[in-house]
C-alpha cells in the first residue's frame, strides 16, 4: 500500500489515456494477453481433471468477485452469498427448461438474482455492521427454505435438471468445451468489475466504505450504493451459479448452506479483501487446498507418521482443519491476502538489484 | 447582560448568496445554536470564530446538510434548502472540508479528488462497465483534466498516485480541499483548514483559500482558530458563543468588540497583544 507507483524507469505517460490503464505497462498487458491465449490452448495438453478444477475456479471465481465488491469494496458484509449462488442455478435451469436458450438464461438469472439481491439488500439501506451480517444471514435462510419447499422452481428436494450448454446448435458441454464458456465469462466479469471500480460508481462505492459522511457530501447517495453494492454482488454470484448448475447439469439445494457462503468469505479474506485479481487468487488458492491437503492425506495413509501417532479416519478431517488454519493464519500473517503479497513481489523486483 | 446591541442587525440581503435565517439546533436539552442569522454576499470570504463547543461546526453542518436545525432557515441563491439532503447539495454548489481528516484513505489521491465530481460524472454502473464502449472512457478523461487543474492549483503532482491514507497531515488537508474544489462549487466550508499545521503549512494553505476566493471566484465560509490567519484573510467574521452569535463584521471590529474579548480572546489585555503578534507571524 505504501508503494506510490510501480511504474518502470523511463516509463513516460503523455496523455491521460495511457495512465488511466488497467494495465501498469505494456508488458503486464502482453503477459495477461498471452496467459489467455495459453489458456484457450489449454485443454489441449490438461487433464479433465485439471479442468475440471479450473472450471470450478472459473465459476467461484466469479461469484467471488462479487462478494468481495460488496464486502471488500463497499464495506458491507454478507453471510449469506452461496444463496445467491444458488438462485442463479436454479434461474437459470429454470428458464432454460422453459426453453429459453442456455447463453441468454445464463445472462437473465444473472438479472433475475439481481433483483433478488436487491431485495435482501434493502436493509442495507438502514443498518450496517454486525447487524446487516444477521440481516443477510436471514437471507441465506429464508432463500435455503425457499429452494426446498418452491417445487416449481427448483424440484424441491430433488433438484432442477440443467440443460447443457448450447451455442447456435452447438454442444459446448464437458471439460473440454466448457471450459471456454466459463473462461469467456471470467474474462468479461473481471475486465467489467475491473472497469467499474475506475468509474464513477465503483469510486463511490469505496468513498461509502472508507468515510461516508464525507462520500455524502460529495454528492454520493448512501442509500443508492449501499443497495446497489447488494445488486451487483448478487449479479456475479447469480452468474457464477448458473455457469455450475449448466456444468454440472444438475441443481439442487444441497451444498448452498451457510458453510458455502463462509467459504466464499474466505476466498476473499485469502485472496485480499478490496483486490479484483485477489478475488481471483483467494478461489485458486481454496479450490487447490483441498487437493493438496487431499494428496498429503493420501501420502500419509499408511505412512510411519500415521502409524506411530494413530491417525486412521483422522486424516479425512485434515482438509477441514487446514483450511481452517489456513484462514487463521492469513488473517494474522496477511491481513490484506495474496493480491498484497504480490504487490510485495512486484515491488521487491521492481528495486532489484538498485532502486533508482 | 444583553447582546442586542452589539449585535449588528442581520438584514436580509436579497443579494446574498447564502441566507441563513434564525437557526436554532437543539440535541434533546442542549441548545447547540440559538437563533443565529448571517448573511454570506457572493465572493465573499467570511470566517466563523468561537470558543470550542460553541457551535461552530454545528452550523456549518447545518448548511452543509449534516443536522436539521431545529427552527429557522437555510437559503441557498434565494432557494429554500433547510430539508434538501446532503448528498444533494453538492449538485447545486456547495462543497466542504471537515475538520478531522475524512479522506477516503485507501484510495489514490487522483481517486479521492475524482469522487468530488461524482455529481459531474454522467457513466453509471453499467456504462462504467463496458468503458470503451458507449463513452464512459471518453467522459473519464475529460474530467481527469479538470481533476489536473485542482491538482495543479493545490501543488500535489507528487502525491496524485499515491494512497491517501499514507500522506502526512498537511497534505492529506490539502488533498481533502482539493476534493472539496473538484465539486465547482459556488459556496466552499471549510472547517478549521489550518488546523494543526505549522506555519509554512498554513501560508500555503492561506494563499490557496485566498486564491480560490479572488481567482476562483468562490465564496468561502471558513471556522478556523488562528486569530492571525483570521483577521487577515477574511472579509467579514461571525463570532460565537454558547450556540449564539455575539459579533460579526469587519475583522478589526470584531476584534475590538468587547464582548468578542471577554468571551472568546480573554478579558486579559495581553492575550489580544499575542493574537496580533501572531498575526504577524503569519502574514
Amino acid at each position: 500500500m505504501a508503494m506510490t507507483s510501480l511504474r518502470p524507469c523511463g516509463d513516460y505517460r503523455t496523455s491521460y489515456q495511457a495512465d488511466q490503464t488497467i494495465f501498469s505497462t505494456r508488458l503486464t498487458l502482453i503477459l495477461i494477453v498471452a496467459a489467455i491465449v495459453a489458456l484457450c490452448f489449454a485443454p489441449m495438453f490438461l487433464s479433465r481433471y485439471v479442468l475440471s478444477l479450473m472450471i470450478q475456479i472459473g465459476y467461484l471465481g466469479i461469484a467471488a468477485l462479487g462478494l468481495n465488491i460488496l464486502v471488500g469494496f463497499s464495506g458491507q458484509i454478507s453471510i449469506g452469498h452461496a444463496v445467491f449462488f444458488g438462485f442463479g442455478g436454479f434461474a437459470s435451469a429454470y428458464l432454460a427448461n422453459k426453453g429459453v436458450p442456455v447463453p441468454l438464461a445464463i445472462v437473465l438469472a444473472g438479472l433475475w438474482t439481481t433483483i433478488v439481491g436487491l431485495i435482501f439488500g434493502l436493509p442495507a439501506a438502514r443498518v450496517k455492521g454486525l447487524y446487516l451480517a444477521i440481516a443477510t444471514l436471514a437471507a441465506q435462510f429464508i432463500l435455503q427454505d425457499f429452494f426446498v419447499r418452491a417445487e416449481w422452481f427448483t424440484g424441491g428436494t430433488h433438484g432442477a435438471m440443467a440443460p447443457p450448454f448450447e451455442l447456435f446448435g452447438y454442444d459446448l458441454s464437458g471439460d473440454t468445451r466448457y471450459f471456454y464458456v466459463v473462461l469467456f465469462f471470467v474474462v468479461v466479469m473481471y475486465l467489467g468489475a475491473t472497469n467499474l471500480m475506475r468509474t464513477r460508481d465503483g469510486r463511490a462505492l469505496i468513498a461509502v466504505r472508507d468515510h461516508y459522511l464525507s462520500a455524502e457530501m460529495m454528492g454520493v447517495n448512501l442509500t443508492k450504493y449501499r443497495t446497489m453494492a447488494f445488486g451487483i454482488s448478487s449479479f456475479y454470484a447469480g452468474i457464477g451459479g448458473a455457469l455450475y448448475a449448466h456444468y454440472i447439469g444438475f441443481m439442487s439445494v444441497e451444498g448452498l448452506d451457510i458453510l458455502f457462503s463462509i467459504q466464499f468469505l474466505g476466498m476473499i479474506i485469502i485472496g485480499g479483501l478490496g483486490s479484483i485479481m485477489g478475488s481471483l487468487m483467494g478461489t485458486i488458492f481454496m479450490v487447490l487446498l483441498p487437493e493438496l491437503t487431499g494428496m498429503l492425506a493420501s501420502a500419509l495413509q499408511g505412512s510411519t507418521i500415521d502409524q506411530v501417532l494413530h491417525l486412521k479416519d483422522g486424516i479425512t478431517y485434515m482438509r477441514e482443519m487446514l483450511i481452517g488454519a489456513t484462514i487463521i493464519l492469513f488473517l494474522i500473517f496477511e491481513p490484506d491476502g495474496l493480491a498484497h503479497r504480490w504487490r510485495l513481489i512486484k515491488a521487491y523486483w521492481k528495486l532489484y538489484p538498485f532502486s533508482y | 447582560m444583553s447582546t442586542t446591541n452589539v449585535v449588528p442587525q442581520a438584514r436580509a440581503d436579497s443579494h446574498a448568496i447564502l441566507d441563513v435565517d434564525n437557526i436554532s439546533l437543539r440535541f434533546g436539552g442542549l441548545k447547540a445554536l440559538s437563533d443565529v442569522s448571517f448573511h454570506v454576499k457572493p465572493g465573499e470570504l467570511f470566517s466563523i470564530i468561537g470558543p470550542n463547543g460553541a457551535g461552530k461546526t454545528s452550523m456549518l453542518n447545518c448548511i452543509s446538510g449534516r443536522y436539521s436545525p431545529t427552527e429557522g432557515r437555510v437559503r441557498f441563491e434565494g432557494r429554500d434548502i433547510t430539508k434538501l439532503k446532503p448528498n444533494k447539495r453538492a449538485a447545486i454548489g456547495i462543497g466542504r472540508t471537515f475538520q478531522n481528516l475524512a479522506l477516503f484513505s485507501h484510495m489514490s489521491v487522483l481517486d479521492n479528488i475524482m469522487v468530488g465530481r461524482h455529481h459531474l460524472l454522467k457513466n453509471n454502473f453499467f456504462s462504467g462497465a463496458i468503458y470503451w464502449i458507449g463513452g464512459a472512457q471518453k467522459e473519464e478523461l475529460e474530467h481527469r483534466k479538470a481533476v489536473e487543474n485542482v491538482i495543479d492549483f493545490l501543488e500535489i503532482q507528487h502525491v496524485r498516485k499515491a494512497t491517501a491514507g499514507t500522506l502526512s497531515y498537511g497534505l492529506r488537508k490539502r488533498v481533502e480541499l482539493a476534493r472539496a474544489v473538484a465539486l465547482e462549487p459556488k459556496i466552499i466550508l471549510l472547517d478549521e483548514p489550518m488546523a494543526g499545521m505549522n506555519l509554512e503549512e498554513k501560508e500555503d494553505m492561506a494563499r490557496y483559500i485566498i486564491d480560490l476566493n479572488e481567482e476562483w471566484g468562490m465564496t468561502i465560509i471558513m471556522i478556523e482558530h488562528d486569530m492571525g490567519v483570521v483577521m487577515d484573510i477574511s472579509h467579514r467574521v461571525m463570532v460565537l458563543d454558547f450556540g449564539r452569535k455575539i459579533a460579526e463584521g469587519l475583522p478589526a471590529e470584531v476584534l475590538a468588540n468587547e464582548n468578542v474579548r471577554k468571551a472568546y480572546l480573554g478579558e486579559d489585555d495581553l492575550e489580544i497583544d499575542g493574537a496580533s503578534v501572531h498575526e504577524d507571524e503569519v502574514a
